[in-house]
This record gives structure tokens, sequence and C-alpha cells, in this order.
């Protein structure tokens, strides 16, 4: 393939530190071993007047086992002595609800009155806090042996003060709702009156401590409303977006349509002169498309001043080594790509081309899939003000601990000069893990030497996305006489920015360890690449989320040549119970997989016949340690009319913590998957985005979206996060849904490329 | 560039010397201080900035000052009553747990606040058609519906207010 010109879209290697930062393991995984020394991450304090302080520290990486790699003491729990119970929460919320679900597992081992218990967003700190992020849907999986244990230890130390407090043996007494008890005596006392004198208390050592039994928890696995809906609903400023200083001006900032161009010239004289313009400038971009982009920069005295004068902006661009992708060509280039044998074998096993000469049946299909954007509905935004060598910056982000360094990059200036304060975000999907906001609200409060609101426009935030990657599954497929699949090959057609590696989320970290890549004797992936400067990112179940659609639809067809029903083919596939790999309990368990298969087939009606022209959809994926099977019932009408009438959710993410913010989860994925295959595209044409507002990328409406209905498996296993693996199963359901109620096989996302509407 | 008296939630505020054109987002936004009311598309079509002008749901990202002049205006900060108390539409979001980001639900509620005005008891159809005009791109619709009816439930008495 063609070499790619370097230049200013040459940075593109530090895109794959988006992944290192929320998927260590490289497979959306999680670790077997997630244990820690509790000794030393438990430290208890009674400041005067504050109560009592137990401060111990959350995982931030899941396999640090020596000193230096352990984090500080990041987190507490602080009791008033009016009995307010204060838990800090550390990362930033974006929608997942993680404010709400972390506070809620310490406050039940706490044995703490949830109405009692106030939640404080901490500052960003990466010395004291560690990393503080939002995406890999880990954090609490990573956490939850750890937060049982403090709530624990802080509830022991509590009833040792009330014990000592009344002369009584302390294992006579218990605890409810932030009090302890003494039944015998009949005395009751307050956590509040207790703890400054838990806090003079050592801390009891780690053999002694009993968690909870589940059967008596009376906040995990609740229906917890969030902590921050008051707020929500009285339209309180708690977001980016909402952020005023004094003096403030007001920015916007214009770059090149087509990713790589620099400014040649611009009518800066002209817009100098406009109502409420205060300042116009060129940014030279620092070479780097995560931080600072080449553009213009208008400042005025209002956004609205700002956003007219960006409208009369004329800038001449230099385009010499600008993108000049163009999607359709690309299409037409992986079709011939398909015909040659792949670049490269990513993970083989067992000889797909001695079964593919003795199979009784075998098909071939291409899957093509689309670029997509996140639109998260609050648009990109920063505020920063720059002063004497420093610089503060409110940032809506997922990764305000990457923020900091890429600010400190950017400005040529220490970590301790830049103080990020996390704001709410509208929505994070991903596009928050960049934070090239932030270091174009910075650059431009330097250059002005004041506060400063950066605004992108809806038009800015489509135009400047890090997009979910489109692709091609080109799949062969083989059916032995006895029905099972003698053998499957995808050869994955992706993208590369620089010749050599896929773009970020275009093929799988470890391809052993893709679904169905465990449960099929002959197997390969392979891969070819295509040169691609458009800028690639992150999205909710990055790579999962499109590889799910193609090998399901896929395995839908060899069950359709089969002849068996996609139900029973799915569950031969999964065979009998067992861990891939071995005794990983956060790795694949065949049996959790057909449990969830069952249930949604079940809850369903799976097996009820439906009339002509209305079919069920089954899907089945595994990522982010969580097991989702869905089944969608549709409606294709003869003029190819889609409608999708319900969807039923079947998960396993081992113990819900919070049963109504996991149910939300849930659901707002399927509208998420629903929406994006339905009808959004990102499509490129001489290197600029053909979409650029919300009427060329319609979102899916409330008329539209069908009825969610979500059951989930609760066993003994640990919790895992509920943000990202509902997603991936939904595009599949659907499209074997479509088959069913049609006879068509969409094998084109979004499905208007192959004729349909909603 | 003129003068405009504005009635917002009850107050009146004079704006200086802004364009006839200026959308009234902004003016909420930047000259008022009124942050409840969100910016998402500026062309009237993702709903986050949903207030009412004399009752009737508007997109102010679209709706210039010059229209507004001496009529009434409610935003989300005027939907409680003054003296805090919520709106059966406010409760019923807390109690359905509606929100994940939350940055659609102040249009949301506005839209929703409309509709019950105008209609105390709608059908699914009719939260339909008066919520199209809103976005919710993490997908809360479902909630956001369940959470009508139970307003909609409270306001007529059918249940007891908490």
């Amino acid at each position: 393939m063609s070499k790619l010109s370097s230049g200013p879209v040459s940075s593109f290697d530090s895109l794959d530190g988006l992944f290192d930062e929320i998927d260590p393991n490289g497979d959306m995984s999680l670790p077997s071993d997630i244990k820690m020394d509790r000794r030393s991450f438990l430290k208890v304090s009674g400041v005067l007047g504050a109560g009592f302080v137990l401060a111990f520290s959350l995982m931030e990486k899941a396999n640090a086992t020596s000193s230096a790699d352990r984090p500080k003491f990041n987190t507490y729990i602080r009791i008033s002595p009016e009995g307010s119970i204060f838990i800090f929460s550390k990362n930033p919320e974006v929608g997942q609800g993680i404010k709400t679900s972390m506070p809620m597992i310490i406050a039940e081992e706490l044995d703490a009155d949830w109405s009692d218990v106030i939640v404080e967003q901490s500052p960003i700190n990466e010395k004291l806090f560690g990393r503080q992020n939002a995406g890999g849907s880990r954090s609490i999986a990573s956490n939850w042996d750890i937060m049982r244990q403090a709530g624990a230890a802080a509830r022991h130390m509590l009833i040792e003060a009330a014990a000592i407090e009344w002369c009584v043996p302390a294992n006579e007494c218990t605890t409810v709702k932030s009090h302890v008890l003494h039944v015998r005596t009949h005395q009751k006392i307050s956590y509040g009156k207790l703890a400054s004198k838990a806090a003079t208390l050592p801390i009891p050592p780690e053999n002694i401590l009993k968690l909870k039994d589940s059967r008596d928890y009376k906040i995990l696995g609740k229906r917890i409303t969030g902590v921050d809906n008051h707020a929500l609903v009285t339209g309180q400023p708690m977001f980016g977006i909402d952020k005023v200083l004094p003096g403030m001006l007001y920015a916007v900032y214009e770059k090149c349509p087509a990713v790589g161009g620099t400014v040649d010239s611009a009518n800066l004289d002209e817009i100098r002169k406009l109502s409420g313009v205060k300042h116009v400038f060129i940014l030279e971009g620092n070479g780097n498309v995560m931080e600072l982009k080449p553009g213009v920069a208008i400042v005025a005295t209002s956004t609205w001043a700002a956003l007219q004068a960006k409208r009369q902006l004329k800038v001449i661009w230099d385009e010499s080594s600008a993108s000049k992708d163009s999607w359709s060509s690309l299409v037409k280039q992986a079709l011939v790509l398909k015909k040659n044998p792949a670049e490269k074998i990513l993970h083989e096993k067992g000889s797909v081309d001695i079964a593919m000469q003795k199979g009784e049946k075998s098909l071939d299909a291409l899957y093509s899939f689309h670029f997509a954007a996140h639109a998260t509905l609050e648009p990109q935004n920063c505020t920063a003000w720059y002063q004497k060598g420093s610089v503060e910056v409110w940032a809506p982000t997922q990764s305000p601990g990457r923020a900091l360094t890429s600010v400190a990059n950017l400005l040529g200036i220490g970590d301790d000069k830049v103080t990020i304060h996390q704001e709410r975000a509208g929505g994070g999907f991903g596009r928050r893990l960049v934070n090239d906001p932030a270091c174009e609200a910075v650059a431009i409060s330097k250059r002005i030497n004041a506060p400063v609101k950066l605004q992108w426009t809806r038009e800015d935030d489509m135009a400047h996305d890090f997009y979910r990657t489109g692709g091609f599954h080109s799949f062969k497929g083989g059916i032995e006489a006895d029905g099972k699949i003698g053998f499957l090959e995808d050869h994955l057609i992706t993208f590369s920015h620089n010749g050599e590696k896929p773009v970020i989320a275009g093929a799988p970290r470890q391809p052993s360890r893709v679904f169905p890549a465990q449960l099929i004797n002959n197997f390969r992936l392979s891969q070819s690449l295509l040169p691609l400067k458009t800028t690639c990112g992150l999205m909710r179940a990055p790579e999962s989320n499109t590889t799910a659609w193609a090998v399901q639809s896929f395995l839908h067809e060899l069950a359709v040549a089969a002849g068996t029903d996609h139900l029973e083919f799915l569950l031969e596939l999964m065979g009998k119970p067992e861990w891939f790999p071995p005794k990983n309990q956060y790795g694949l368990h065949t049996g959790r997989a057909a449990n969830v298969i069952k249930l949604a087939a079940e809850k369903a009606g799976w097996a009820k016949q439906r009339p002509t022209g209305r079919g069920l959809g089954l899907a089945f994926h595994f990522s982010h340690a969580g097991y989702f099977a869905e089944v969608a019932e549709v409606s294709v009408s003869a003029s190819k009319r889609v409608t999708v009438h319900n969807v039923t959710v079947a998960a396993d993410i081992g113990r819900v913590i919070n049963l109504s913010g996991a149910e939300n989860q849930c659901q707002g994925s399927i509208i998420d998957g629903l929406s994006t295959m339905l009808g959004l595209e990102i499509t490129m044409e001489e290197g600029r985005i053909q979409q650029s507002n919300f009427d060329t990328y319609p979102l899916l409406r409330m008329s539209e979206a069908p009825n969610v209905d979500v059951h989930f498996i609760q066993g003994d296993s640990p919790p895992t996060g509920a943000g990202e693996p509902a997603l991936p199963p939904l595009a599949p359901a659907v499209c074997n849904a479509i088959y069913a109620a049609s006879a068509h096989r969409v094998r084109t996302l979004p499905i208007t490329k192959e004729g349909f509407s909603t | 560039m003129t003068d405009h008296h504005l009635n917002i939630n009850g107050k009146p505020h004079v704006v200086e010397g802004v364009e006839d054109s200026t959308p009234l987002l902004w003016i909420l936004r930047d000259a008022l201080g009124l942050l409840g009311t969100k910016y998402g598309c500026g062309i009237g079509s993702c709903g986050a900035c949903t207030i009412h002008v004399d009752g009737i749901p508007i997109r102010s990202c679209s709706f210039p000052i010059s229209a507004v002049d001496g009529k009434e205006i409610r935003t989300i900060e005027g939907l409680a009553s003054k003296d805090g108390t919520l709106h059966a539409l406010q409760q019923a979001w807390i109690e359905s747990d509606v929100a994940q980001c939350g940055y659609c639900q102040a249009g949301q509620l506005m839209s929703a606040a409309a509709l019950l005005d105008a209609s105390p008891n709608p059908s699914d159809s009719d939260i339909d058609d008066a919520m199209q005009g809103n976005y919710c791109r993490c997908g809360t619709y479902k909630r956001i519906k369940s959470a009508i009816h139970l307003a909609a439930d409270s306001l007529s008495g059918r249940v007891g207010k908490s």
C-alpha cells in the first residue's frame, strides 16, 4: 500500500495512549487478580471539629503491586459530628452514574442511612488521586473489594467506639441506618455522635472484618436515584458550558475542514471591526491533532458576537498536507482488497484452509459499516484562565488527568502550573477522552491574557470529532454435515494512519480473545489496511460495537444455512460451561453466556410465531467482562420501512450495584446503538466531513424509540461495568430480526444504505 | 441596537444595546446568567434550549429577542414555585431517575410542562408528539415518558403527592 506522507497530521501515535488509559489489558477485559494489600491503603484521622475521617485509596492500575505504583490515599469517608456522611467521588461524571454507584458500595458496608450520605466531587490531582477518568467500564469492578472493606472498617471502628462508650462487648453491638445499637440495654447512638471517638481508635486488621451477606443488603441492588437529580431538574449550572469567570470573554475557533490543513491567510482586519469582537488571530497549532490544530481564534464580548463574526470569517487554507479522504473511494478500494489475500494474519487456530476444502456448505459475505460521530449533546467547550505562567482550566472531560498533561505539554509548563477543574459533562461516549478543546482554550487565553470560554458550534463538533471508524469484514464460513461450524475466516479491512498499525479501535488488540475465536476449531482473523487521515477515536464499546454486528449477523447466516434455529445454534456454539481463558473470572464463561441467551429468548417469547412481516432477531456479545444477549422484535413493510417494537436485554454483569442506574445504562445503550445503525452516517469527501448538524445527522427521537426491557442475572460473580457492553449486540439483533421479517440480509450499515427507512 | 424589556420567570429585566436578531438563548445565558437553558445545535433541532413564551414551548436558540418584548418568558429556573416547591414534573423526574448526563433535561422538562398545561392527561402518542423536538442523546426516552405520566397522575390527584 502507499506510504502516507508525514506532516501536520503525523502525530497520530498518541491516539493509542487513549486505549492504554481505559484498557491496559488490551482486550476490554479485567485482570483476574485485582487484590491489594489492605493495610497500606487505610488511614484514619480525626481533625478537630471534622469528626471521623477514614482515608483510603481506590485502585488506579489494576496490577499495582509495588509501593511505587500504589496510589496515594485518594478517597475518604468523613462523618461529621452532626451525622452527615461525606463520601468522595474522584472520577468524572458524564452520565454513567458513577457519582451515585461507587459511594453506594461504601455506604452499604458502613450500614449508612443513604439519606445521610453527601457525595463530594474530588479535585483533579493525578499525584494524589492517580488516574481520574471515565472510560472502559472498569471503575466498579476494580474497586469493589476495596470500597467494601473501607466501609466495613469504618463501621467496625464506630461499633468499637460505642462499645467503649457503653462499657459493653463490641460483639454484642449491631448497626442500622447510621446508628449503633445495643439491644440488651436498649441503647442507640448515631454515627455522628461516635465520630470523634472512633477517629482515635486503631484501624482493624483485615481478618476480623466481616463483609455483609448479600441477603442483608439495603442499598446495593436497589433503585437509588442519582445524587445530582435535584440540581439537574432545577437547571442549576453544573456543566462545563455553564462556567462563568469575572471579566470572561467568549471565543470560537475555526479549523480547516480537512484535517491537516493550515491557515494560509484570513480576513482578520474585517473581523476585527465587527461588533463585539475584541481579538482575532491565527494559532499555528503544535502538530498534535489531539492537542492544538492550526486555526483562527475570534474572541468577543458574548458567545453570539463571536458566532456572528465566525460566519463572516473567510480563511484560505493551505491543504497541501491535508486529508483528501473520500469514503466512496475507500469503499471501492476495499472491494478490491477483499479479493486479495490479507496483508497480515492476526490470529489463527486449527486450519481454515483444510477445513475449507472438506466443508459441506460454505458461505462468503462482505459486511461494511460506516464512520460515526459521538455527537455529545453538550458541544465541546472549555473555560481557561492563563495568568503569569500558570493556567486554570474548567473542562467537561472524561480524562481530566490527561487534560492536565496535554495542556502542560502544549504550553511548555510544568504539571504543577496547571489546575484542572472537573466539570460535569453533557455526555461523553468516548469523545471527551481527547482534550483538544482544553488545549485550544488555554492557547487562546494565553494569547489574550484574559479568562475565556471557548465554545464549539455543533458544526465544529461534527467536523472535528475523533470518529468511530468504519470498516469491512469479509467472511468465509463453513458448515459441516452435522450442522456445526467447520471453519470461520474474517478478513478485516480497516484503516491506518501510518501504513503499519490499524487506526485506534480498527482491529482487536488481543485477537485470540475476540468472540467467537475461542469456540471455533478452525478460525482465522486477518487484516488489510487502507490509508486514512480522518481522525479516529474511541466510541462506546470500541471495536466491539462494530465487530459484534458483523460476526453475530454472519453467525445467523451460518445458522440459516445449517437449517438450525438461531437460539439452538448459539447454545450449541457455547458448548459446555467453561472459562476462556481458564480460571479468569473476568474472561468468557460459556455457561454464563448460554444463560443470558436463554433468558433473552424466553423473555422475548422466542418460540411464539409472529405474523408475516414481523420477526425476532437474536444476538450475543461479551465485552467489558459483561454478558449480553438481546432480542429485537421488528416489522418490515413492503416498502422496506422498519419499525423496532421491542428490545429484550438479558445481562450478566455480576452483582448489580444500582438497579436504576444499570437499567438506565442498558436502555440508553440500546437507543444509542439503534440511532447509529438506523441512519446516522459520517462520510468524507476531499477530506471534509459531509455532515454538519442534526439536520444531516439526525439522532433517534422519542417516537422511534422501542420499548426496552432489561433483565439481569445476578449470581455471586463480582460486579462489572454497565456503561458499554449492552450496546454491541443491538445492531445484529435488529438486522437478524429484519431477516426474519423480510428475508433480506443487511450487510451494510446504516440500514438506509440498503434501502430501508424508519 | 436597542433596549429590550423582558419578563422572565415573573421578574422584569432590561437588556441594553443588543441587536434585534440576537437569539434569546444567548441573552439568557451570557447577559442574564440564566444558565439552565442549554445550547445544543443552534438550528432548533435538538430542543435543549426549549423555554416558554406566553406558555408556548419555543427553541430559544432560533428565537430573536425582538419577538419577546412584553411577553412572559419562563425558563427551567422558573419551573418550580418561588418557595422552592418543585413542579410535579421535576418531582417525577427525580423519582423516576430519568437523567443520565442530564444536559437535555431542562429542555425536556419545559416541553413536558407545556404539554401538561395544554393536555393534563396525555396519551403515549400525545407525549411522542409533544416531545418529538427534544433529543436525549443518552436515550432516556422511556423514563421521560413514564415520568410525564407520573406527573400527570400526580397533578390530577390520581396518586398522592409525596
